[in-house]
């Protein structure tokens, strides 16, 4: 399978001696969705904004679509998104109005009939006339992933996407999110403490912690390699253990 | 790059227009473009029509004032619409949004302009209606050559946008009352409603190094003497480029700061 991200000795320190992110390496391949996983605190979100041009490294490389993000961010973006629970769109505007100021941002063609389709998959359309602010979470959480598919991203990058959603909400976006996967040979970084999540969406899965990689495999492995029962044990032991 | 000046027309317009969808329905901006320039021009009208009476002869007196409030209220707008609109996306927790999508720094800053230029077309038609209802002033009655000063009014308003913006980048939101006030901070320099040669020799020189100063001391020569002064205006426009070449580098540094620091998701917090 192709390599669509590869990350080379990505560090990232803020000030002199906060060390955020220390020689991460990892890729990511077409199709996979890939668990990145850690404690608060453990480094994710600055590695995943270091992979959407929001931070800048202060060493290692970091390759998409084969380009470096550096030089190539405007073509890369272009084929990338991005969603997380703790990013909101405008609440004052409208569902549609925020649907279509997105969609021109990303200089989606025939954007009305993308909306529509996107909007109809996600059983969203009734929504499109209220404002995103009267919007539930679980709504919202589904405008979200609709902005975050205009653009029929090759990669998507989702952050913590179900945090604030019930488990019948967050049972129908995984089986969602599965299907899409499948239908598009979607590429997703995925971000989430729920580790069942992982386990049923997930084909492989890496560990961070204190900004270093500790361990990676497919759940299953990783389950099998430390000699636990599930993956939110691995979790534990390993955001508990400081002794890789 | 984050920094590259490639812009995008398409992407410019979605940006114009997510702003602007939020007029139309929106009681507090529609203050912000009507109501509140026509309390400043009541307030300051009556007061010159009430001065005027002592002041026979000198009928310029009250033009001159009503001139300097429509003037003043062109460059407070034009500064409030970029800081303002950049305030926006961090009230709405909506930066990251915008900035994980292939726009530009120049696709954003471009767009602060033409949302100025809306919000400063949508200003002045309410501003010269009402001193036209009111006080049967006619501002461009002294000629279509006080345009170049209001074209210049504007961009150093929004060059004061700019400086705003940055100072936001770089404090967050404990700096937002800049985003409000930057441009009256600095009034008592520009020479809005009285001529530079009343203020302290030292303060002049800080006065004449200010664009919109040139052009307050322009607009009164126009109303006095019905010329337009080309030394003012020309000063003021290289004034303009000068400080347009500041702020750009200001804001640029102050976007890398952020992106160096991971400050662009705390700037919500």
């Amino acid at each position: 399978m192709n390599i669509l991200l590869k990350t080379k000795n990505l560090s990232k320190t803020f000030g002199k001696k906060t060390k955020a992110v220390q020689n991460v390496s990892f890729e990511i391949r077409q199709g996979e969705i890939l668990g990145f996983l850690g404690p608060n605190g453990a480094g994710k979100t600055t590695t995943i904004q270091m992979l959407l041009g929001l931070i800048r490294p202060t060493h290692g490389t970091i390759s998409i679509f084969g380009m470096d993000l550096q030089t190539h961010r405007t073509e890369i973006l272009q084929r990338v998104n991005f969603s997380s629970a703790y990013v909101s769109l405008p609440g004052n505007l409208k569902v549609w109005e925020n649907l279509y100021t997105f969609a021109r941002l990303y200089n989606v063609k025939h954007y009305k009939q993308k909306i529509k389709e996107l909007t109809d998959f996600l059983e969203i359309t009734p929504l499109l006339p209220k404002t995103y602010a009267s919007l539930s979470s679980g709504q919202a959480t589904r405008v979200n992933l609709a902005k975050a598919l205009l653009n029929d991203p090759e990669l998507l990058f989702l952050d913590e996407p179900t945090a604030s959603l019930d488990p019948d909400i967050a049972d129908k976006m995984r089986k969602f999110l599965k299907k899409i996967q499948k239908e598009q040979s979607l590429t997703i970084l995925y971000t989430t403490h729920n580790m069942s999540e992982v386990e049923e969406l997930c084909n492989r899965a890496i560990f961070i912690n204190e900004g270093k990689i500790v361990t990676e495999g497919t759940p299953a492995m990783l389950v099998k390699k430390f000699g636990l029962r599930d993956l939110n044990e691995v979790f534990i032991k390993l955001a508990r253990n400081k002794e890789y | 790059m984050l920094l590259t000046l490639r812009m995008n027309i398409t992407r410019i317009y979605a940006l114009v227009l997510r702003y602007l969808y939020l007029y139309p329905r929106s009681i507090p901006r529609i203050l912000d473009v009507i109501f509140w320039p026509i309390v400043d021009i009541l307030i300051w009208g009556f007061l010159t029509a009430y001065l005027a009476q002592f002041k026979t002869n000198n009928v310029s007196f009250a033009h001159i004032l009503l001139g300097a409030i429509i003037f003043w209220d062109f460059v407070l707008r034009a500064q409030q619409s970029v800081s303002i609109s950049f305030l926006e996306e961090v009230w709405e927790r909506n930066l990251l949004n915008l900035f994980v999508t292939p726009i530009t720094l120049a696709d954003f800053i471009l767009a602060t302009v033409f949302v100025g230029l809306a919000r400063i077309f949508l200003i002045g038609a309410t501003l010269y209606i009402a001193s036209l209802v009111f006080f049967q002033f006619n501002l461009f009655s002294f000629g279509i050559l006080l345009i170049p000063l209001v074209v210049n009014l504007f961009f150093f308003g929004w060059i004061l946008g700019l400086i705003a913006t940055s100072i936001l980048l770089r404090f967050g939101q404990s700096a937002q009352v800049l985003a409000f006030a930057l441009t009256t901070l600095i009034q008592p320099f520009m020479a809005v409603f009285y001529p530079v040669s009343v203020l302290p020799k030292f303060l002049q020189y800080i006065a004449l190094s200010i664009p919109a100063t040139h052009v307050f001391e322009g607009m009164r020569t126009v109303v006095i003497k019905g010329i337009v002064p080309l030394d003012h205006l020309v000063i003021a426009t290289l004034l303009n480029f000068i400080w347009l070449t500041i702020s750009l580098l200001i804001f640029v540094k102050m976007f890398e700061y952020v992106r160096n620091e991971g400050k662009l998701l705390k700037l919500t917090d």
